[in-house]
């Protein structure tokens, strides 16, 4: 088990799948220990985000994946009793640092929620918002710059013709992309995905999973899912996790079709989790 | 088909028990539509312009109207609100944004539950110690300060219910993008709860327009058209209250049309916090 946590570069040859050459590493994750008060919900995670590319997190529910994310951006910060220990790097920079200006690491690493959360504003609102708080321009350079967000959305053509209206009267598909626009607008280099697609249709579904293979392009790209078809659409490598630990850490293809680990080929055949 | 006998008399009771909750919803319904017509039938037969221009008369005369009160209860009830509506906003903010995992929170909720159900000619006794007494007279200040203490606990409980209902991963997604806490809570949470927080202000100025108790120990009440914040200010509320009880038959009927006066505009503002209301939840 020790081996297969940092068996980053294991991928064995499997001939028919499309293996990436291993990217450089993003976010370098080293020794991570997560407590919530007195439980121990991530024990000695050890692993790498590659530079756009897509990795996802697997696991059944309570294993620590969504807890394994919400560090990636310090999210657990706005609680009281939560608590990260190890090393955490974004290239240079040590996430884990007390004294990190939070607001700063969140502009560099960005994150969609499971349920959209669109703010109570109109949808040109929702995008111009986020690139205010950085940057201040002229009024037709923030029109190119929600439009372009919004392209980045793959939303431009459905709301081109009522960006005043709400952002809340989307459906809910368009909720979340509008989420996504509101999230490339600030130019992040991370993007972390919660479940991005468990309150979406399977039409909304397949559009953001389409967007998120675009978006690795340009943006390094965690995703957490219950969805293990989704997992092995959309990502590079996936990481198996099961009580707080991380199980198997390898490229998507050899996850999905040769695991080392016997509970990861339990998991992905559906015989618990 | 002969009815199944426990389902036919499950059928019995069930008429019964709407027959006498219609019956008492009828009962309140029925006093509460004669208050209305006696006060529609009496206070509308003085209802005239006469009423806004001219002051409250001098015993005796059957010339004069309720201008002095008029002004003087929009006048303290503004001030009040005021006062004590940024108060209780802010109040109601910490307990809803800053304190939630505070022991303090739960202290703070307790006490403004307590002042949200106190008497108000408590209230008025407390503003009659620690302003009248020291500033040695009666004053439209202590009046506008009396109802600044109703106002707080009234905001400050619907501000943080309607910021509580706010969903959370709002505004997690909003520090997500980067937002400090003040503008999580200036530009999101407000935002999304607006309407709400409008609602909670809307009915604490209904709640203090007819107030007469705290006003009685405080701003007292004046005969005459005054401005002066420092000096005693006719109001309402404490007009009726001393006309009513004259035996002048002119002053009785002022009385009836300034009580007229208040329903309308506590009806208009709850109507309003209604429709705002509805906004929300419409959304």
């Amino acid at each position: 088990m020790s081996e297969l946590s940092v068996s980053m570069s294991a991928s064995g040859g499997l001939p028919q799948a499309p293996v990436l050459p291993e990217a450089p590493a993003k976010v370098t994750v080293r020794n991570l220990n997560f407590y919530y008060g007195e439980h121990h919900a991530l024990k000695n995670i050890n692993l790498t985000l590659g530079a756009n590319r897509v990795t996802a997190f697997i696991g059944p529910s309570g294993c620590g994946k969504s807890t394994l994310l919400r560090i990636f951006n310090r999210m657990y910060d706005l609680y009281p009793g939560q608590r990260a220990t190890g090393q955490l790097m974004l290239d240079q920079t040590n996430i884990l640092d007390p004294k990190l200006d939070l607001n700063l690491l969140r502009a560099r690493v960005g994150m969609v929620f499971q349920k959209p959360t669109p703010f109570p504003m109109t949808i040109y609102e929702n995008i111009a918002f986020g690139i205010r708080l950085y940057e201040k321009i002229s009024k037709s350079e923030m029109d190119d710059r929600v439009e372009k967000a919004l392209r980045g959305g793959a939303l431009w053509n459905e709301v081109k013709d009522k960006l005043n209206a709400s952002g809340l009267s989307l459906s809910g598909g368009q909720q979340q992309r509008l989420c996504i626009a509101r999230t490339v607008a600030v130019r992040p280099e991370v993007i972390l995905f919660d479940e991005p697609c468990s309150a979406l249709d399977p039409i909304s579904t397949a559009k953001v999973e389409e967007l998120i293979q675009e978006l690795s392009e340009n943006y390094t790209i965690a995703i957490v899912t219950h969805n293990m078809q989704q997992a092995a659409r959309v990502s590079d490598k996936t990481a198996f996790m099961y009580l707080g630990e991380l199980i198997e850490f390898d490229d998507t293809s050899k996850i999905f079709t040769s695991p080392t680990d016997r509970r990861t080929q339990d998991y992905i055949t559906g015989r618990f989790g | 088909m002969a009815l199944n006998p426990i389902y036919s008399r499950r059928r019995r009771v069930d008429i019964v028990i709407r027959g006498l909750c219609f019956a008492a919803a009828a009962f309140g319904v029925t006093w509460l539509a004669l208050i209305l017509v006696t006060l529609l039938y009496n206070g509308l037969a003085g209802l005239n312009l006469e009423i806004f221009v001219a002051d409250t008369p001098p015993p005796g005369s059957t010339e004069g109207g309720l201008r002095n009160a008029i002004v003087g209860s929009i006048i303290m009830t503004l001030i009040g609100v005021g006062i004590g509506a940024p108060l209780g906003l802010f109040a109601g903010t910490y307990l809803a944004e800053y304190g939630r995992n505070d022991r303090l929170t739960s202290v703070i909720r307790f006490i403004n539950d307590i002042l949200l159900s106190a008497p108000s000619i408590i209230i008025g006794l407390f503003i009659y110690g620690a302003v009248v007494v020291p500033m040695r007279g009666f004053s439209a200040i202590a009046g506008a300060l009396a109802l600044a203490v109703i106002v707080i606990p009234v905001v400050l409980r619907t501000t943080e219910d309607m910021l509580l209902l706010v969903p959370n991963p709002l505004r997690e997604a909003a520090s997500a993008l980067g937002l400090p806490r003040s503008l999580v809570i200036k530009r999101i949470a407000y935002r999304a709860a607006r309407s709400g927080l409008i609602t909670g202000v809307l009915l604490a100025t209904a709640r203090v327009a007819g107030e007469t108790a705290p006003l009685l120990f405080t701003a007292l009440s004046n005969q005459f058209f005054s401005l002066g914040l420092n000096k005693t200010m006719a109001n309402l509320p404490v007009t009726i209250n001393n006309f009513v009880q004259s035996p002048y038959a002119y002053w009785k009927q002022l009385a009836w049309s300034g009580a007229l006066l208040i329903t309308l505009t506590v009806l208009a503002l709850n109507i309003g916090a209604r429709i705002l209301g509805a906004e929300r939840t419409a959304k």
